[in-house]
């Protein structure tokens, strides 16, 4: 078998809120603390407010996962953002089930402004994950 | 205008370290004149010269520029450099400051910075600030990112080396005509209602301590210039590397407590901060170069600061700094390889050799003849240290009225304590000259917004290198080139640093030149850096809201370190991104809120009713909620103190006058049940006895307090001998002679259940407490024995002094290992067993009594408080502050403080800083009538918007409504926002079905252009 020795390299957009997850990419940078470079961030005020659109948007143009990084729960800045956001995800995953895209494209994730540490050790899990997973292959399929 | 008083609206503050500038510009927002002043060419001081900072390895440079920057362009602040104090006269409120102002022989109005001057000086000189191990020309910057940001000339040079000789090629090439070499020193009489005095302290000079070498042997340097070594801007551009040869050291030692706790000298105090900026420069030497075996020779790892224990053990244990326990003798260079010789005795006192690349001195703080004299001479006392004698219960105040103090100019102290404490003499200044406010002040003036809507976009975009923190992981010259090809982008262009003073201005400049409407500037996190940029946009007359900020550094640089091509390609995407997002920015306009001039203080002990007395007498109402039933805290169960004289009197005075103060309303008795609201409008539901009580304020503190903590080992609680020292000191405050007094021995445990992985924080209280009961009873039992088992004594700062007197009142010190905690054996007789470091062998002692150090822990109110107000705690349950260094009592959350042990363990005067502290940052807010507030808020497009009703759900501020309007005759039902209580959260916008809601600074199409950008180019 013949192995591509030049490796998959996954695009991730990632949306962080402002308040925590932000923060805690800053900290991982603070302290140094190095994780694959996959991944563009996007500055939000919330994690509540990533638009499903721009999720699906993301991956329909050649995005091969979105992450998006809110407070704790119970931590939101905006009180309750971080569970609306959580709710969205569920549903949009299973839009992604219906038109057959992994599911596990699309993570969200809960980073405090002082874990630069778990910031840092999700972004490398989550590369290596759509690495296994390979291309998106709806890439540019479709328009929106 | 409009007041009657006679009192000056003017402040002097000497000195331009953190702390004058920290005093500086709060006492400028509260609308007071404020003359900084300071010996050198430009402010900044120490942090200035410090590459990083500890606990959380902050780049000093970048946090303290924007402070820098605000001082340098602050109407109401006038920085006099080059200058030095000579009397102060007058009465309290009408001083009169003499100043002498040395010439700089450079034209501050005209010098423009471009460096031609330097390039044409004969000159050279060993540079001040890189403390010689750079050479500067005699007409010169005192540092890159200098404010005032101008040249100076050296006529004097350093008695080896002359300075400049009047040759005049400067002249000739200053094509500003700034220079002028007949300057002359001018006398400048300064009439000001108030002074600070935060001149610092002086860098010990271990040239008087022949032993380590210094200055004889060429890889033997302080820590301060090692500081310069790591420096991107300093004389190795960040390399480390030996003077002596240019080569990397691999063997680096450093050596503690060089110049302080040291009795030949007669510096018997310790410096407080050394411990820590020694773990730091290790851990970043071994971060610069891996190869770097770093070791710590020291006496005690005094680790008493916030999170200070956590990275003291990530030192030792992620980073794998060695520390050795020893007592250095001396140092030896090898005259051929110039590398040095150790010698030490170790922690079994056997005396050891060992050789090292370099060794680094842990220099401390101390005082100097000058500084006696100046005391003398301002007319202010002198402590046992000749420094200045303080009320520890006052502790920014003399004795000398009008005239406060602050930072290591009181004592030897670490950038966060400046810090508060030169907020916390802006308070007092505050409180004496609060009818005088904003008598002798200038408005903010911005040039009015030009209108660029018709206009396409011309994006400017201004790369950092942050010294090599950037450019050292990024190509940004290829950055720039591939920005300059991105559409609509008109100009770009690298800097070393984007935000120091004269790039700020070449921004504005290139503005101008190439009529810039949009603006992207690459570099740090906008957390930090945003407002900076924005401002140069608003003098500029743009709106700052046309502007996007890409961060590289956090994000990209210092995340990619070894991947130079996939961090470049990155930075590229990011930067394109922005630019897409910038092309599609509107203008925004900032709204005012009104702010109710009014405080909430939560928690009534010592920092709750400090901070309302402060507040109340600078002529705001307070109100404080206290849940028991009288004020005072945990400040009711201290019965006597080593620092102050009669603890008890001191809290039935601050009682009455917070009792009696007719501004201030206690309400005891009483729980916060509801607080919402923002800055300047906050509203507040109190249950009192008497029913619920509702306040409206502008600024809400938090000083809640903390708990002792109750310990679960050495059979506490169980057998009546096991106490703890809160136990013991009620006991031996009481009059009555109590039996505890008549025991033979007394053995004391320090960190108990402390400093673990459990609690992994020291309580920074308990030695002091120890020794504190260790004294009084060894006062009334002199025949006592008492045993003291430690693992560090934190007996920091002038504290060192209670650690002799016990030592010399016979008080027994017996150190434990960390790993081996001492066993306690109980049957009739009680026998302490414990193995014993420095004298290698395992102890029995047979006690009456045992004494357990324990520590605080944080409130259980703390979680219940951060949930309501939404701020956040660190992973101790301590609340969590905006920023550690400088930022140390406010939170995020604007218009929300915190002090005292709620934010950490502290003792009483540090509690009483912090207070005064955050009663100046308040009073910062209070003192305006109106706020301004962010505008990324929603914007309903009633077009688009079908009153469906979504958004009013989903708003978690209750800051939507459905409203009937008439649209060309049709009535229908739209959804709108009340901007005053929406957060921009965005929730809405990102719910609503018809694309109605525009999160302005968020909207869709700026995300989905960022988006479109990265998944379609790659990158």
């Amino acid at each position: 078998m013949v192995i591509n020795m030049e490796e998959f390299e996954p695009k991730i957009v990632g949306f962080l809120c402002n308040w925590c997850s932000y923060a805690g990419a800053d900290l991982a940078g603070t302290s140094r603390i190095q994780y694959p470079p996959n991944i563009r961030v996007i500055k939000v005020m919330c994690s509540g407010s990533v638009d499903s659109v721009y999720i699906m948007r993301a991956l329909l143009e050649g995005a091969d996962g979105v992450f998006i990084g809110g407070c704790h729960p119970g931590d939101c800045h905006y009180l309750d953002g971080n569970y609306k956001a959580r709710r969205k995800s569920v549903l949009l995953k299973s839009i992604l089930d219906t038109i057959g895209l992994e599911k596990e494209r699309v993570w969200i994730r809960w980073v405090s402004a002082s874990e630069g540490q778990k910031f840092a050790d999700t972004i490398k899990e989550m590369t290596e994950e759509i690495k296994k997973l390979g291309p998106n292959p709806i890439s540019k399929h479709w328009n929106i | 205008m409009g007041n009657k008083s006679d009192k000056i609206g003017a402040v002097a503050v000497i000195g331009g370290g953190i702390t004058g500038i920290q005093s500086s510009l709060d006492l400028a927002e509260m609308g007071f004149k404020v003359y900084l002043i300071e010996k050198t060419p430009a402010i900044g001081g120490i942090m200035a010269k410090l590459d990083k900072t500890f606990p959380t390895n902050d780049c000093s440079m970048c946090i303290l520029s924007p402070k820098l920057v605000d001082c340098g362009r602050h109407e109401n602040i006038e920085i006099i450099t080059n200058s030095e104090v000579q009397a102060i006269e007058g009465e309290p409120g009408d001083l009169i400051v003499k100043v002498l102002k040395k010439p700089r022989y450079v034209d501050l109005e005209l010098c423009t910075s471009c460096g031609d001057c330097t390039e044409a000086c004969p000159i050279s000189l060993p540079t001040e600030f890189d403390h010689g191990l750079s050479e500067r020309k005699a007409i010169y910057k005192y540092y890159p990112q200098a404010i005032p940001n101008a040249f100076i000339i050296d006529k004097e040079g350093d008695g080896e080396h002359k300075g400049c000789v009047d040759c005049g090629k400067c002249v000739k090439v200053c094509k500003a005509g700034a220079i002028n070499h007949d300057e002359k020193p001018e006398n400048l009489k300064l009439n000001v209602g108030a002074v600070i005095i935060a001149t610092g302290a002086q860098p010990f000079d271990p040239i008087i301590k022949p032993e380590f070498g210094y200055k004889k042997y060429d890889n033997v340097l302080t820590s301060l210039e090692f500081e310069r070594i790591l420096s991107p801007s300093g004389p190795f551009k960040g390399k480390i590397v030996r003077p002596s040869d240019q080569k990397k050291p691999k063997k680096i030692a450093w050596v503690q407590c060089v110049g302080s706790r040291d009795k030949s000298i007669g510096n018997e105090y310790c410096s407080a901060m050394c411990c820590m900026y020694t773990a730091k420069e290790a851990i970043i030497a071994k971060e610069h170069d891996s190869n770097i075996h770093p070791t710590i020779f020291y006496i005690d790892v005094r680790s008493f600061g916030k999170d200070f224990d956590k990275y003291i053990h990530q030192a030792k244990k992620e980073h794998k700094i060695r520390y050795v326990r020893s007592r250095l003798s001396e140092i030896f260079e090898d005259k051929k390889t110039k590398n040095l010789i150790v010698r030490y005795e170790d922690e079994s006192g056997d005396l050891k050799e060992e050789i090292f690349d370099m060794v680094v001195l842990s220099i401390g703080l101390c005082t100097t003849n000058a500084r006696k004299t100046f005391l003398d001479k301002m007319d202010l006392k002198r402590n046992e240290f000749d420094f200045v004698e303080v009320n520890p219960q006052s502790p920014v105040t003399v004795s000398r009225p009008g005239v406060f103090i602050a930072g290591s100019f009181i004592e030897p102290k670490d950038i966060p304590e400046s810090v508060m404490q030169a907020s916390a003499a802006a308070s007092k200044v505050a409180e004496l000259l609060r009818h005088s406010r904003g008598t002798l002040v200038k408005e903010r003036k911005f040039p009015a917004e030009k209108n660029v809507s018709e206009q396409k976009p011309r994006t400017g975009v201004f790369v950092c290198d942050c010294g090599i923190n950037i450019g050292g992981y990024i190509d940004v010259p290829n950055v720039v080139k591939f920005a300059q090809s991105l559409d609509n982008v008109v100009f770009a262009e690298e800097y070393i640093y984007t935000c120091s003073q004269d790039t700020q201005k070449k921004i504005a400049e290139t503005i101008k030149k190439y009529n810039l409407n949009r603006l992207v500037v690459a570099a740090c996190t906008p957390r930090t850096h945003e407002p900076v940029f924005k401002r140069i946009l608003k003098e500029a007359g743009l709106n700052p809201h046309l502007f996007e900020m890409v961060n590289i550094r956090e994000q990209c640089s210092w995340v990619h370190m070894t991947d130079k091509t996939k961090a470049t390609e990155k930075a590229k995407t990011l930067i394109a991104m922005s630019v897409a997002k910038a092309r599609l920015l509107n203008p925004l306009s900032d709204m005012e809120v009104d702010v109710t001039q009014k405080a909430l203080v939560i928690g009534g002990g010592v920092s709750g009713m400090t901070a309302a007395l402060s507040i109340a007498d600078q002529g705001y109402k307070v109100f404080i909620v206290e849940k028991e039933s009288s004020l005072g805290g945990k400040l009711r169960y201290i019965s006597y103190s080593l620092e102050h004289p009669d603890i008890k009197k001191y809290l039935a005075d601050t009682k009455e006058k917070v009792l009696n103060h007719k501004l201030i309303t206690t309400f005891t008795d009483s729980k916060l049940k509801i607080i919402e609201g923002f800055v300047g409008n906050f509203k507040t539901i109190i249950e009192t006895p008497k029913g619920e009580k509702e306040i409206n304020h502008g600024v809400t503190i938090v000083t809640v307090g903390t708990q002792e903590y109750v310990p679960k080992s050495y059979h506490y609680g169980k057998d009546s001998r096991v106490i703890t020292q809160r136990e013991l000191e009620k006991k031996l405050g009481l009059a009555k002679p109590e039996e505890i007094q008549n025991g033979e021995t007394y053995v004391m445990i320090q960190c108990v259940e402390s400093r673990d992985n459990d609690r992994p924080f020291c309580s920074r209280t308990c030695c002091i407490q120890a020794l504190k009961n260790a004294i009084k009873l060894k006062d009334i039992n002199p025949r006592a024995e008492v045993f003291i088992i430690y693992r560090d004594m934190m007996t920091y700062g002038f504290k060192e002094r209670f650690y002799k007197e016990a030592r010399e009142k016979g008080i027994m010190f017996l150190q434990y290992d960390e790993n081996r905690k001492p066993e306690v054996l109980i049957d009739n007789n009680m026998i302490v067993k414990f193995y014993e470091p420095l004298m290698q062998e395992l102890l029995e002692i047979p006690t009456d009594y045992l004494i357990l150090s324990t520590g605080l822990k944080p409130s259980l109110d703390n979680e219940k408080i951060a949930k309501m107000l939404k701020v956040p705690l660190n992973s101790d349950g301590f609340f969590l502050e905006a920023h550690v260094k400088l930022r140390p009592v406010d939170f995020s959350t604007e218009g929300i403080f915190v002090a005292g042990t709620c934010h950490s363990p502290k003792f009483i005067s540090e509690s009483i800083s912090q207070a005064f502290a955050a009663a100046s940052r308040a009073g910062v807010l209070l003192s305006k009538d109106k706020y301004k507030i962010e505008a990324n808020v929603s914007l309903i497009l009633e077009d688009l918007c079908r009153g469906c009703g979504t958004c009013v759900e989903l708003c978690p501020y209750n800051a939507i409504e459905l409203k009937e309007i008439d649209n060309l005759g049709h009535k229908m039902t739209v959804a709108t926002v009340n901007s005053a209580l929406c957060k921009g959260c965005g929730t809405c916008s990102a719910a609503c079905l018809n694309g109605a809601i525009s999160h302005l600074g968020f909207t869709d199409g700026q995300v989905l252009a960022m988006i479109d950008v990265y998944s379609n180019k790659g990158g």
